[in-house]
């Protein structure tokens, strides 16, 4: 998604430096200050992780840490709030995974 | 060990910090987001009279001002445990342990989640969540949305989207369930928006509310809006259609949308599917208030205040020794009021923590304030407000009553 740079009532987009950081082993730049969630939006990047036992896709939903909705793994550190961790330079971002789960085989099930 | 530890960097957090520091109390004050300024940041509207309310801005001077007065302010940490000893808090965060005579909860607000089907879709995300992205991120939640829920909060929202160019292609109400005729039934739905007519430049709605004010025009106001919906700002406001669910393969796609009878109920063969690549889904808000429970401290629960909420003398003081409560945590209303509530419970907290008389009239005006500027605010979210302060006092006086323990502030 774009960034918005012209604001009527905000004003112009200050200018921020570039950061660089791997989702998923894929580099990607954002900006000084996103957090992970917003770098990745401005990158078209929705999804998250896939849910633990479903396997459905999950993005924001409250983008202030309240829903949990948004947890990734930040170098190696599983269960941050993408929504409230800012990015910094060669940090590594991975998906939440759907968990194997040996006891319900095969085919999608609810959740 | 500081002399005080306020949970929330939002409006009421941060100007009781500023109170308390200026008069000699050391301060600390922890917040979970990286920015301080609580829901303060994204808001942005015109008032009454004209003027912007510019949160961003709003949250910036605060902030500067609370560093300058000698205020601690830990931006990033979570608080997820108090303990209460003798003479001390406790506070458990994700990184480290902190301790304090006096503790203010200013943990606000949050957003009820409106489970519809389809909701966990990548793309779908609360009207507070793009509220942020659009104002605070400056990244665009999406190119073209729909908002699933017509509320004070969400049109005061979706104008904010609309002013930052963001398509949005209309507002429907949720499909009606058990749980949520107040979000799903038109009249009700009438009603609530018949407070934020001031910032609504459609002749219609300016024009309607008053006559709103009669149950038979409602009926009629109703009856007869548009089946086309009418436009509000730059986008389509449907009080006849509902969403039943937001489809999508791996995002959002689209909403798949009826038109309702006056009671909310769809009509057969009326579905259509608006196209979306974002949706927005407005619910109400209710007090963050977890944090007190684990206090041991008791709960009122009161629909005009939006739920469960601590209960709390007009001074913001509580049952508990050394805990005191302001802003959304004591019931939803806007910042205006949560500033002002702030102000109380410092005033509160240095009469208790220095026993000196000139703060017990500070505390007595200040309780005086918070309800002139609950008559002027600009955004009602709860017409019965006033009442549900009133049951809040009311439980309060009984507390009193029943124990023994004489008020530290009467
Ligand atoms: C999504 C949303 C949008 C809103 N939009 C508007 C609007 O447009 N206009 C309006 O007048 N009102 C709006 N409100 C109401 C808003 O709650 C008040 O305007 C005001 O911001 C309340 O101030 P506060 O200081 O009580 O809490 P907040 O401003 O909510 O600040 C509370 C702070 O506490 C922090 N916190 C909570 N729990 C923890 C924890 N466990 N550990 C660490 N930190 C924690 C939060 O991160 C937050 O920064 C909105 C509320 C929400 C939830
Ligand atoms: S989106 Fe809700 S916690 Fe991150």
């Amino acid at each position: 998604m774009d960034r918005i740079n012209h604001h009527p009532i905000l004003g112009e987009r200050p200018k921020k430096e570039a950061v660089t950081f791997t989702f998923d082993n894929t580099t990607y730049v954002g900006e000084e200050g996103d957090t992970v969630a917003v770098a990745l939006l401005s990158n078209d990047i929705r999804t998250l992780r896939h849910h633990e036992e479903s396997g459905s896709a999950r993005g924001i939903y409250c983008n202030i840490g309240h829903c949990f909705e948004c947890r990734v793994t930040v170098n190696d550190i599983e269960g941050c709030r993408a929504c409230l961790t800012v990015i910094e330079d060669n940090m590594k971002v991975e998906s939440g995974k759907r968990l194997p789960n040996p006891l319900k085989q095969g085919g999608s099930f609810d959740e | 060990m500081s002399d005080l530890i306020i949970v929330g960097a939002g409006p009421a957090g941060l100007r009781a910090s500023i109170i308390c520091a200026r008069n000699g109390l050391s301060v600390t004050v922890v917040d979970e987001y990286m920015k301080a300024g609580g829901r303060l940041l994204g808001q942005l509207y015109q008032e009454k009279d004209g003027e912007w309310w510019n949160g961003l801005q709003e949250s910036e001077r605060l902030y500067e001002e609370a560093l300058s007065s000698g205020v601690e302010i830990k931006l990033g940490l979570s608080v997820i445990h108090i303990e209460n000893s003798e003479n001390a808090w406790t506070v458990h965060t994700n990184a480290e342990l902190l301790t304090s005579s006096y503790l203010l909860l200013a943990t606000g607000a949050a957003e009820a989640p409106q489970p519809i089907d389809g909701w966990t879709l990548p793309g779908v995300m609360s009207v507070g969540a793009a509220q942020v992205m659009t104002t605070v991120q400056r990244v665009k939640p999406g190119n073209a949305g729909v908002i699933i829920g017509i509320s004070v909060l969400g049109s005061a929202i979706a104008m904010e989207l609309d002013m930052a160019g963001i398509h949005i292609k209309s507002m429907v109400l949720p499909k009606k369930t058990e749980f949520n005729e107040e979000f799903a039934n038109p009249l009700h739905v009438m009603e609530s928006l018949s407070h934020i007519s001031h910032l609504a430049p459609s002749k219609l709605i300016q024009w309607s509310s008053p006559l709103l004010k009669w149950k038979y025009m409602r009926n009629l106001s109703t009856r007869f809006f548009p089946k086309r919906g009418f436009k509000i700002w730059d986008f389509p406001v449907h009080l006849r259609k509902a969403a039943l669910e937001i489809v999508g393969e791996s995002k959002v796609e689209g909403v798949k949308v009826a038109a309702i009878d006056i009671n909310g109920n769809p009509i057969e063969g009326t579905e259509e599917i608006i196209e979306a690549d974002f949706v927005c889904i407005a619910g109400g808000l209710y007090p963050l208030a977890e944090l007190a429970a684990l206090t041991g401290c008791p709960f009122l629960d009161a629909a005009e205040l939006g739920g469960y909420v601590p209960l709390h003398s007009e001074k913001m003081e509580t049952p508990v020794d050394r805990l005191f409560v302001a802003g959304n945590i004591t019931g939803i209303e806007s910042a205006k009021v949560a500033l002002a509530q702030g102000e109380v419970a410092a005033y509160s907290i240095l009469q208790h923590a220095t026993n000196h008389e000139n703060f017990k009239e500070k505390v007595n005006r200040s309780v005086e304030n918070v309800q002139q500027i609950r008559d002027q605010a600009p955004l009602s979210f709860n017409p019965h407000i006033n009442e549900g302060r009133k049951k809040m006092q009311n439980s309060w006086n009984e507390w009193l009553n029943e124990h023994t323990k004489s008020s530290h502030l009467a």
